[in-house]
Formats: C-alpha cells, structure tokens, sequence
C-alpha cells in the first residue's frame, strides 16, 4: 500500500472522525453549561427569583465559574470508575443522534438500540457509586434509583417499539425522514401516537432522575443521594452525565416524536431556516418542558412512583403496541422498507 | 475501508475521546487543587455521629423482584425489536403469531399484578 493510498483511505478519514468528535463535544459540553445555567433560571422565574446573575452579564458565565471550582476543590478519592462510566456513557450517546440531515459522528443500522443499550447502562454508574461509597444514604439512593429506572426503561422500550412499527427501521435519520409527510408538523409522531409522547415525556424524566422523580436526591430524606460521597471534579461528572443524559433524552424526544431537523411545514419561511437550527429549538422545547416540571409539580412518593410505572405506563404502553400494529396491519399502513 | 469499519470506528473514537475528556477531568483536582486532609473530611457522611456499622445492610427484597420483572419486560422488548422492523413484509401472520407471544406474558404480568408483587406499602 502506497502513502497516498494509506492517506485517502485511512489517515484523512480519520482526522475528520476526530475532529467531528472533538466539535460536537466542545459544543455539546458549552450547551450543556447553558442548558445548566437556563434550568436555573426557568425554576428561579417560576419562584419569582432571579436566580444565578453574578458571575457575567445575567450570570451568564456561572457554569464555568462553577467549573473552576470544582477542580480547584480537594477531591476526597473515593471509587473514580463510577463518575468515569456515567460522564463517558453519556456523552458517548451523542455519537448516533442526528443534528441535521447527514450531521452526526456514526450512522449506525442500529442507532435507537445504541442509545437504549447505552441508557440502560447508566444504571452503573449509580450502583458502583452507591456501593462504593459505603455511606448509607448512597446505597439506598443507588438501590432506589437503580430500581426507578428500569422500571420506566420498560416503558420507554415499549413507546420506542410504537415508533419503530410505524418507521420500520432502527436508524434514527431513516425514522426522521419517515415523519416528513404532507401534514407538516401534524405528520410528526406526536400526534399519532400522543398517548406514547406523554409516556415517554414523563418516562424520560424519571428515567434521568428529574423532579418530580428525583427521590434518589431527595434531600430531605436522602441528603443528596449517590452522590453524597463525591466532591470536586468526580461530583461534577456526575451531574455533567444527568444533564448530558437529559439532553439526550430531549434529542430523543425530538427525533421520534417531534420531526428532528424537519420545519415545522415545508414551504417557504420554514424551509429557509437550517435544519439544525430547527432540532436545536425543539430540543430546547423539551427540556423548557423538564425544567417547568421541575418548577411546578411535587415530589412523587416512591409506591407512587413504582405503581405510575408498571401499573399504568407498563400496561398502556403494551397496549398501544396491540393498537398501533393492528391499526398498521388491517389499515395497510405499514412501512415496506 | 470497509463498511463495517466506515459505520463503527466513528463510535469507537467519539467514546475513547469522551472518557479522555472525562479522566482529564478526573486527574485535575488531584493536579491543582488545593489539599488539607482531615478524619471528618474523609470519613462517610452521617448526621452527627460515627457509623454504627458497616453501610452496605439488607435491603428490600422487592428492589430484587423489580430487577427479575425488568429482565422479563426488557427481553420482551428486545423480542418486539426485530419485529417491528420487518413489520410491513410479515402480514396478518406475523401480526397473530406476536400476539400469540405478548398474550401469553400479558398472563404472566397478570398473574404477578394479583399476586402482589408490584405493591409498594
């Protein structure tokens, strides 16, 4: 194999990979700063307070001001593999999600199986942290937290399984385009099957441990959970992975329910705007939806929340599949991909 | 290269430079931070007092019923999986065989629901 051949078929492929890599990490961490900053904020406005304004111009520096202290804090050393696992699973979910048409770091066959895989692996993280920790609150708040989220992770398999029957593949930029019908922004998922976006909506936030399903944080009970061992840059891994994690889960929500890159209509003024620029508005959408339930609903009680999963979403969700199928198969709708 | 690398290696780097990014952050504070170890520093966090006893005690045996409930339901997914996506060349036959197979882990699930096992009192 000449240089030239090793260059065009390996080398030059390569530095775009890692420099694709790098980009999107660079601008997925300062969204996430951002995204920190404006959960603040939206929670502040809901109590009438102003929230974090100090650091920057409207606080807007106070992510990385945080930042800084947490390196500058001793770290106390106690099990590092947990905050490594739940910060690199996290971030590693963005590998398959689709910005843009074409815009993403792996196309993957099975992208919705990745990011399902990748979820249910989190749980990790959280039970190596609790066991690790040999405090008691970390270890009931692993265990809970452990059983909370394969509780809704049934649920959510199941309303991705609705998506798939009517998409018919596992690629998350084929189930995008599947949406781009003549309806518009009616033709996307959520309308469909809107019972399914409720279940995943509210499956999403307990599935990443967000009020009200933050029992394993609840700090009345349970100081501050699995994390209440970790310091310094190990604690701010932690919540760097639940905030990545809450934004996959948007990105997610925007890509089976909500058109991904699609313009809300395919005519003129819609269609002007990039396609990024649209994923990145309903993106934002659904976490203004997370942090406004943060903001305005109570705590769940735990036997709430684990008879929530599998009594109600667990059996609804099943049956959606019958219903979905069976309107697919007898009205001749299923896609022969 | 080949295709299976063309789809994959993009994984593998974005993942390797993720955990790079994440062991950076780990091995700072060990780097720059400021130190003043002390015995109530280090110790576990508890309201007031020393440990009794070691941390990791019994617990509820239904948080291990939730993770055998979840193998089942989880497997039952992984089966919907692969059938989903063929849907549209299987026909009504496909569509009555899985039905066949959800109706009978609909009686297991019924049976658990009366027996108790998914109460939290």
């Amino acid at each position: 194999m000449t240089f030239a051949e090793l260059w065009t078929g390996y080398l030059w492929p390569l530095i775009v990979i890692v420099a694709e890599s790098l980009l999107l990490l660079v601008l997925l961490l300062v969204s996430i700063a951002y995204v920190l900053l404006a959960d603040r904020k939206i929670w502040a406005a809901v109590q009438m307070r102003r929230g974090p304004n100090v650091v920057g111009p409207f606080g807007l520096l106070q992510s990385f001001a945080d930042l800084l202290k947490f390196v500058l804090k001793a770290n106390k050393g106690v099990f590092l593999l947990a905050p490594l696992v739940t910060c690199t699973l996290a971030l590693g979910a963005w590998a398959v999600i689709p910005v843009n048409a074409g815009w993403m770091i792996a196309d993957i066959n099975v992208g919705v199986l990745y990011i399902f895989a990748i979820s249910s692996l989190m749980v990790y993280g959280i039970i190596m942290a609790g066991w690790a920790s040999n405090s008691k609150y970390a270890f009931l708040s692993a265990v809970r937290s452990a059983a909370q989220m394969v509780s809704y992770e049934v649920s959510i398999g199941f309303v991705i399984i609705c998506v798939l029957l009517c998409a018919g593949s596992l690629k998350l930029s084929v189930i995008v385009a599947a949406q781009d019908t003549r309806f518009g922004m009616f033709g996307w998922y959520w309308l469909p099957l809107l019972p399914m976006f409720v279940v995943f909506y509210v499956s999403a936030l307990a599935e990443t441990n967000r009020p009200p399903f933050d029992l394993v944080e609840a700090e009345s009970e349970l100081v501050a959970g699995f994390m209440v061992e970790y310091g310094s840059s190990p604690y701010m891994m932690f919540m760097l992975g639940e905030y990545v994690a809450i934004a996959t889960m948007c990105a997610m929500g925007t890509i089976l329910f909500l058109g991904g890159w699609l313009p809300p209509f395919q005519v003129a003024p819609f269609t002007w705007v990039p396609g990024v620029i649209w994923f990145v508005l309903k993106a934002l959408f659904m976490f203004f939806l997370f942090a406004m339930a943060k903001a305005v609903v109570p705590r769940y009680r735990y036997d709430q929340l684990m008879r929530l999963g599998w009594k109600v979403f667990l059996p609804l969700s099943l049956a959606m599949v019958v219903i979905v199928a069976a309107v697919l198969q007898f009205g001749g709708l299923a896609p022969k991909g | 290269m080949s295709e299976l690398l063309q789809d994959y290696l993009p994984l593998v780097i974005f993942i390797a430079i993720a955990m790079g990014l994440g062991l950076a952050l780990l091995v700072a504070p060990f780097l720059v931070a400021y130190k003043s170890p002390d015995p109530e520093k280090l110790s576990a966090y508890e309201c007031g007092f020393n440990a009794f006893d070691d941390a990791r005690m019994k617990f509820d045996v239904r948080f291990y019923l939730v993770a055998i409930l979840f193998i089942i339901f989880d497997l039952e997914v992984a089966f919907l999986f692969p059938w989903a996506i063929v849907y549209g060349h299987l026909g009504v036959y496909g569509f009555w065989s899985m039905m066949v197979f959800l109706g009978v882990l609909t009686i297991g699930f019924i049976y658990e629901w009366k027996k108790g096992a998914l109460e939290w009192d």
